[in-house]
């Protein structure tokens, strides 16, 4: 389970910062990369506080 | 209900007047986690545009924040935490023990006004991306009064919100903050190469040209004070002077295994405020020259832009107003903590009314720094310099007075040297606390000698020729 989380979160930081490069590319325009950013935010917050943490233990 | 909450929120237990025990030291990777998301402030969005405003040119910015920003990861590594893990002491405690429980309660209370201003940059910040649906007019650059009424009911909105969540949860809002970090940095890269065909870059190459002819262009807006390459550099190297030569996250490091975990820092230094100022910078340029954040960040990324404001806002006004908590409650330890900081929230969120306080942002923070630092340069002095000149550390522990006035003194004619030349020989403040850590340790050494009783040195020195 965790490991398809973590491929989804992946997905969304993707689709947070690669279209912005495709932006700049000229291969999309800016409001198709907007509506990506927010799926990706969408994606990460999700997916992300489920396995993010989950090991933090006191470090001996 | 209500007791049980109260209960809940007195039990937490933060070593605060014992060193920190070993089962709960900390390895280098929580320290770069935890400096990559602090410094990925939301006050980042406003200190690139406004390095815009003051005519920055391109070599300027980039050559002043590397050198800038590698100056203050030194100054953590070297300076702070091989104090922090020797002693293991919060900063407030290391401090009592030098100066006495009276000054270091002055110095709590400027400490934590200062904690309370930064607070209301970051809510005021936060504020005006949550403005941004209900179309609420933001302040101008040159807006130092609250200018709608809209404004003043956002700012109470926001800060009432961060002040709840501060006293209800901050273990996960600090946890919260982890999983914003990654997508914060992403969304400060994406939000800047979004914008830059607006400017005419389409290409790396293309990245230079533009930068020196319409983003940093070397020619300030009108009114403002040109600034240079020693502005950038000083300004990167000091922006968190009251955490590293200050010895502000003495408290923070005193967790770290070993002293060179400082160097984490970089992450925060480099990712953070190099990283974040130059993506901002282009945003404000794209903009046209606005800085309210909320608005450049929409404009550029979006709604994932204007939530990326008011989360960078949120995270890092909660643990600068837990901060101002504990500098008042180590004053006042009957106090529950909880209590104070509603009081520092509500204080807080007054602040943040006033935009001047985010639209001379870059001016306050240097300030900020200053004020604080003279007490880092007496911790340092305190720490290694005075047993190698026969003088007692923690001479207000030892001595067992409130007050020490070699200390007292050294804070309050340093500040006011410094203070002078701004005023009087306007001295830049950017270029103050150099020669300012200078006079401090100078004149802590000297009123020490002439202050330490010689009874008390003889004392201490018999001791420590037994214990050899």
């Amino acid at each position: 389970m965790q490991v398809i989380l973590k491929f989804i979160s992946l997905i969304g930081l993707l689709l947070t910062v690669v279209p912005s490069f495709l932006v700049f590319s000229g291969a999309i325009e800016l409001s198709f990369h907007k509506t990506l950013m927010f799926i990706g935010t969408v994606l990460w917050f999700g997916t992300a506080p489920f396995w993010m943490n989950k090991k933090e233990q006191p470090e001996s | 209900m209500k007791k049980t909450l109260a209960k809940q929120l007195d039990s937490i237990n933060e070593y605060e007047r014992e060193p920190i025990p070993q089962s709960k030291l900390k390895g280098m990777k929580s320290f770069i986690g935890m400096y990559a998301g602090e410094h990925i402030a939301g006050t980042e969005f406003v200190i690139g545009p406004l390095f815009v405003v003051h005519g920055v040119s391109a070599i300027d910015l980039f050559a002043g924040l590397l050198i800038g920003n590698l100056l203050a990861v030194l100054s953590w590594a070297l300076l702070c935490a091989p104090i922090a893990v020797k002693a293991r002491l919060t900063l407030y405690y290391q401090l009592e023990k030098i100066c006495g429980k009276y000054l270091v309660s002055g110095y709590n209370i400027v400490n934590a006004l200062m904690f309370c201003f930064l607070a209301g940059s970051m809510i005021a910040v936060a504020a005006t991306a949550v403005g941004i649906p209900f179309d609420i007019a933001m302040p101008g650059l040159d807006d130092l009064y609250p200018s709608s009424i809209g404004w003043v009911v956002t700012v109470l909105f926001v800060g009432s919100v961060i002040t709840a969540v501060a006293i209800l949860g901050y273990e996960q809002i600090s946890r919260f903050a982890n999983v914003c970090a990654p997508w914060m940095i992403l969304i400060f890269v994406a939000a800047a190469f979004a914008v830059m065909p607006q400017l005419g870059i389409t290409s790396i190459s293309s990245f230079w040209e533009v930068a020196q002819t319409k983003i940093w262009t070397g020619v300030p807006v009108e009114g403002y004070t040109k600034f240079t390459f020693w502005h950038v550099m000083f300004f990167a190297w000091f922006a968190n002077m009251a955490m590293h030569i200050g010895m502000g996250d003495l408290s923070i490091l005193r967790y770290a295994k070993k002293w060179y975990h400082g160097f984490a820092s970089s992450t925060g230094m480099f990712i953070g405020h190099v990283m974040a100022w130059v993506s901002s910078g282009i945003l404000c340029a794209a903009a046209g020259g606005e800085v309210p954040p909320g608005p450049i960040a929409y404009a550029s990324a979006g709604i994932a832009g204007a939530m990326c404001v008011m989360i960078a806002g949120w995270t890092t006004a909660n643990p600068t107003i837990y901060r101002a908590g504990l500098a008042i409650q180590s004053i006042m330890p009957s106090v529950k903590r909880w209590k104070v900081t509603l009081i520092v929230g509500l204080v807080t969120t007054i602040a943040a009314f006033f935009p001047a306080l985010v639209m001379q942002l870059l001016g306050f923070v240097a300030l900020y720094g200053l004020v604080l630092m003279p007490m880092g340069a007496i911790i340092f002095i305190d720490f290694w310099v005075m047993p190698k000149l026969g003088m007692v550390s923690n001479y207000a522990s030892v001595s067992k007075t409130n007050f020490n006035v070699a200390a007292g003194l050294t804070w309050l004619v340093t500040l006011v040297i410094c203070l002078s030349l701004n005023f009087f020989q306007d001295v830049d403040i950017f270029f103050l606390g150099l020669p300012g850590w200078f006079v401090a340790s100078a004149l802590y050494i000297v009123l020490s000698k002439l202050y330490q009783r010689k009874s008390i040195v003889t004392e201490q020195r018999i001791k420590a020729a037994v214990k050899a």
